[in-house]
């Protein structure tokens, strides 16, 4: 089998993902690409540790995993405390620093 | 190894397509209940694949962490902010949905044409590193409590933070004072006489209920319906039924068709059938109502749907 597959795949679903952000203007949908993004990323590394016979890539596959559950928590929180003041889960409301 | 190399690729080519499916649906479909579906889905996808690819510490993980925690807060979240919270689609910058697509077709493009072709040669695998410890698990315990000690736990600070600054950002605290009762009630009397607006409680739905209660309208006395007898939400959904018609008509049609056995009764036993509710008072105040078309055998009296007790029309 061709490894190369899993980069392609991985290059189009970040590609999905970047589509998301750019897109869409719903804050959580925004949050979501950047999962997939990151989950693009985490592929590249499974593929690559599986292709050079070294641990080293998944272990970075399971930091990255804390460290977007960390993200999710905290920019979930900034999410809901803004909805809270502005009652909107628009990404484009939030435009108080441009005036 | 050539029968796993297979069923690897095998595992490929069924859920790479699903995963690329999934995640266009989850940047295109329109609910953010579907989106975060798709996006499980495509997690699981990508779980299965780490599997492929030796790593089933991963492929556990993934599910956990990704498709049981991290969207089921998502879905939370959702939740809280609320569903029917419509996003529009307006531009804010001219063309920016046509810039974007090409933004992300062109990052495409580069991402493939840079590293698509990386890997050279066949995959070394991971039989050997995986069985030096013992197993995929105790291999990555082995390295992540010696080679990657300190970044595992810079990572325990990180989640420690991030649980705090969550807890810190979602807390609020009451600005005001708690209104009382007296006041809520004073406040509500005011609106009524400034605004007109209606004091008590809402109606309740479901007057005419045949399966969910919930989505059937309560009538006003004059036939139409109560439009604060049915959630918002329901509405915004197109899910409630606002047609006073449509909520009539199988109470009708049952009340026909016992009017009919009745008739047929008392053409041989000569028995009086009385109505339900005599047609006047209720003809007066609602003309949209359907005229029952059965009603005819019964000489002067016909049959309107059961609106509100209205007692003074009942005359027997």
């Amino acid at each position: 089998m061709n490894p190369n597959d899993y980069l392609i795949l991985s290059a189009i679903l970040f590609a999905i993902g970047l589509a998301g952000v750019l897109v869409r203007r719903n804050a959580l949908i925004v949050f979501m690409s950047i999962e997939l993004m990151l989950n693009a990323a985490n592929l590249v590394l499974v593929s690559s540790a599986y292709q050079h016979g070294d641990l080293g890539g998944q272990v970075a596959t399971f930091f990255v995993m804390v460290v977007a559950a960390a993200e999710v928590v905290v920019g979930l929180a900034i999410v809901i405390t803004i909805f809270r003041s502005r009652h909107t889960g628009s990404v484009d409301e939030a435009k108080l620093l441009s005036r | 190894m050539i029968a796993m190399a297979i069923g690897v690729q095998v595992t490929f080519w069924i859920v790479a397509p699903c995963c690329v499916l999934l995640g266009l649906g989850m940047v295109l479909l329109r609910r953010m209940v579907h989106s975060a579906l798709c996006l499980a889905g495509l997690m699981i996808g990508l779980g299965i694949l780490y599997a492929s690819l030796d790593a089933p510490f991963l492929f556990v993980a993934q599910m956990i962490v990704y498709t049981g925690s991290i969207m089921m807060v998502f879905v939370f979240a959702m939740m809280l902010i609320g569903i029917d919270n419509a996003e529009q689609m307006k531009d804010a910058i001219k063309g920016h949905l046509v810039l974007a697509i090409i933004a992300a077709v062109g990052v495409a493009a580069l991402l493939i044409a840079a590293i698509g072709h990386a890997f050279v040669g066949d995959p070394a695998g991971l039989d050997s590193v995986n069985s030096a410890s013992g197993g995929n698990a105790q291999s990555l315990a082995v390295l992540l409590f010696s080679h990657y000690v300190l970044a595992f736990e810079a990572t325990a600070a990180l989640v420690i933070t991030a649980a705090l600054g969550a807890m810190v950002l979602a807390h609020r605290e009451r600005l005001g004072r708690k209104r009382t009762q007296t006041e809520h009630a004073a406040e509500q009397m005011r609106a009524y006489a400034t605004a007109g607006v209606h004091p008590g409680p809402r109606p309740g739905p479901g007057v005419y209920a045949r399966h969910n209660s919930v989505d059937y309208p309560a009538l006003l006395p004059d036939g139409t319906v109560a439009p604060t007898s049915v959630s918002a939400t329901l509405d915004e959904r197109g899910q409630s039924v606002l047609d006073p018609q449509q909520l009539a008509r199988p109470v009708i049609e049952a009340h026909n068709e016992i009017v009919g056995a009745h008739a047929e009764v008392s053409g041989q036993a000569v028995i009086p059938v009385q109505p339900l509710i005599a047609p006047e008072p209720i003809e007066r105040s609602a003309p949209a109502l359907p005229a029952p078309p059965a009603a005819d055998e019964l000489g002067e009296q016909a049959f309107e749907e059961p609106a509100p007790r209205t007692s003074e029309g009942d005359e027997q």
